[in-house]
């Protein structure tokens, strides 16, 4: 087992593959080499142990028993909260809201703060590089109101064209809504810059950070957007939990999200009075356990150091597009200046679903298919990639058999 | 890797690359289109019946090898047939997709197409293969929707 690139990093993945127990799995008879992490990361057995351990010792509703165990799981979940701001470097506590994911937080964000502020004509502006969840909450909302969506196009390597976003943005422009790092092409966009050209004209920045903060150390305050949003399964945590950031001062502003239990202070038939911030947007008992795990994935990250697993990546990434553009018939899709943690491509003559089908066989999991950004597919003129993404567990062994895998296919296929 | 022949056989890669009867038929009797969200397969059947037989098939579209063989294979057997018989063949069709592994094809009545029998073993394939059959009923039954394969 290879650990590392000598002099790059000093991880001892080894070590590190020995705490994640689904990668002892063998799919289809062969050892799984799990290169699906875009679409969910594994979890190390700490983040398993702290969901048994929740459920096996002190499960109980939060914020409201005064028993021994409610005020236990509070703290854990509140302590989670904390871990989550530290992570995204928020200045306050109460500026991060737990949600079910990304998604969640797009259209709590799109229903509650822009929503209200939206007048026919106004415009909101994404990118061309979005996933589906950052483009519908915002049509939806645009046929509501009368609202336009504009798109900030992208060049053929999968750059965001920094001069055409900033020419997208006009007196009608109220919102802008743009992902860190693309789920389709690995591309990771300026997103300080583009922040910093949207807050100079006073709009407000949402960033879907759903692809990056498991490859890099994210700071919203560094960043200066409005809102971030990551999930949980997706930074080697539980699925179901996710977590919002947003300014203190906007989530005061904003109308709650979805009404009932947690979200209020007081209820009488004439009048309800909403909870504080964050927990005027959790209605509803959350998902205690999701949070708690997700605390414990970001413990775990933090052990490791998010910067060091970002180096180890890149090098991994490196090495997978060095290997994979030197094989015949293979066109990259997205070769923007600086990615991360995904390599997206096709192959000459095969459709990806046969590629996906044939790696299947040999235990290695990628995606194939459009990665819900059907708009990115359309703009390089092609109905689906294969997507190769990689975790901090992956080696240079998995992407050999990658390459491997590849070469059988065009050879089924020759 | 047997499994993998076992899909992939000659006769399915050579109708994957090679299409037949891939070609729009002006003014049909029947057309309708059928859609995969899952893969982005797409397909689009147009048909001539003359005599309460199917005269002529042509279909367009893109999609995996799978799918594409099996539209192109489709457009070859069903030639000849009354609706009753196309009905009976997306029967046994279907039958042999979602068959036990192992189980023998119904070879007398679905011929050529025994072919596909190998996509049992992948469930996550069967779609592919399904799909022009889901088009090729909506067309007959002349519905207007997009057929889909959910």
């Amino acid at each position: 087992m290879e650990t590392a690139v000598p002099g790059k990093s000093k991880l001892d993945v080894a070590a590190i593959r020995e705490e994640f127990p689904i990668l002892r799995e063998k799919v289809n008879g062969k050892p799984l080499v799990y290169l699906d992490n875009g679409a969910t990361t594994q979890k190390p057995q700490t983040v398993i142990d702290s969901i048994t351990d929740y459920y096996s010792r002190f499960n109980s509703n939060i914020h409201r028993g005064v028993h021994t165990l409610s005020q236990k799981a509070t703290e854990a979940y509140e302590g989670s909260r904390d871990k989550v701001r530290a992570f995204l470097n928020a200045p306050r506590f109460e500026e991060i809201v737990f949600v079910r994911g990304t998604t969640e937080a797009v259209n709590l964000v799109a229903r509650s703060f822009v929503g209200p502020r939206l007048r026919p004509g106004d415009e909101i502006v994404v990118s061309e590089m979005e996933h589906h969840s950052n483009i519908v909450p915002w049509q939806l909302l645009c046929q509501e109101t009368g609202a336009v969506l504009k798109v900030a196009p992208f060049d053929d390597r999968g750059e965001l064209d920094v001069d055409a976003y900033e020419k997208l943005l006009g007196p009608r422009t109220k919102f802008v809504s743009l992902v860190h790092v693309s789920n389709a092409l690995g591309t990771v966009n300026p997103i300080e810059c583009l922040t910093e050209i949207a807050r100079a004209r006073d709009i407000p920045v949402f960033v879907d950070g759903a692809q990056a903060a498991a490859h890099q150390r994210v700071d919203v305050q560094a960043i200066g957007c409005d809102f971030y949003a990551i999930s949980g399964h997706k930074v080697y945590g539980p699925t179901g939990i996710g977590a919002l950031y947003g300014r203190h001062e906007h989530l005061e502003s904003m109308v709650p999200y979805q009404g009932g239990g947690e979200m209020i202070v007081s209820v009488t038939f004439e009048e309800t009075k909403y909870n504080k911030v964050p927990y005027k947007f959790e209605a509803g008992t959350p998902d205690i356990c999701g949070a708690i795990g997700l605390g414990a994935a970001i413990d775990w990250i933090e052990s490791v150091g998010i910067d060091r697993i970002g180096e180890y990546e890149e090098d991994l990434l490196e090495y997978a597009t060095r290997r994979i553009g030197a094989l015949p018939g293979i066109r990259i899709i997205g070769t923007a200046g600086r990615k991360a943690g995904l390599l997206s491509f096709t192959i000459e003559n095969i459709h990806p679903h046969d590629v996906g089908t044939i790696l299947d066989q040999a235990g290695i999991a990628v995606r194939v298919g459009h990665h819900c950004a059907q708009p990115v597919m359309a703009r390089f003129g092609v109905p689906a990639t294969i997507r190769a993404s990689f975790a901090l567990y992956n080696t240079r062994e998995e992407v050999d058999a990658l390459v491997a895998g590849v070469i059988e296919s065009q050879e089924i296929f020759s | 890797m047997s499994d993998l022949r076992e899909l992939y056989q000659e006769v399915i890669l050579d109708h994957g690359k090679s299409p037949r009867n891939f070609r729009v038929i002006d003014d049909p009797h029947h057309s309708a289109e059928g859609y995969n969200p899952l893969c982005g397969d797409e397909v689009k059947l147009f048909l001539k019946v003359e005599g309460g037989v199917v005269a002529d098939v042509g279909f367009q579209g893109k999609g995996c090898a799978i799918s594409t063989a099996s539209a192109s294979m489709l457009t070859e057997v069903v030639v000849g047939k009354t609706r009753e018989e196309v009905g009976e063949l997306l029967r046994a069709f279907r039958a042999m997709l979602t068959a036990e592994p192992g189980t023998p094809p119904d070879a007398a009545m679905l011929g050529k197409l025994a072919v596909f029998s190998g996509v049992c073993e992948f469930p996550n394939r069967v779609k592919c293969a399904s799909l022009v059959w889901h088009t090729l009923d909506n067309a007959l039954r002349q519905t207007d929707e997009t057929a889909t394969t959910e």
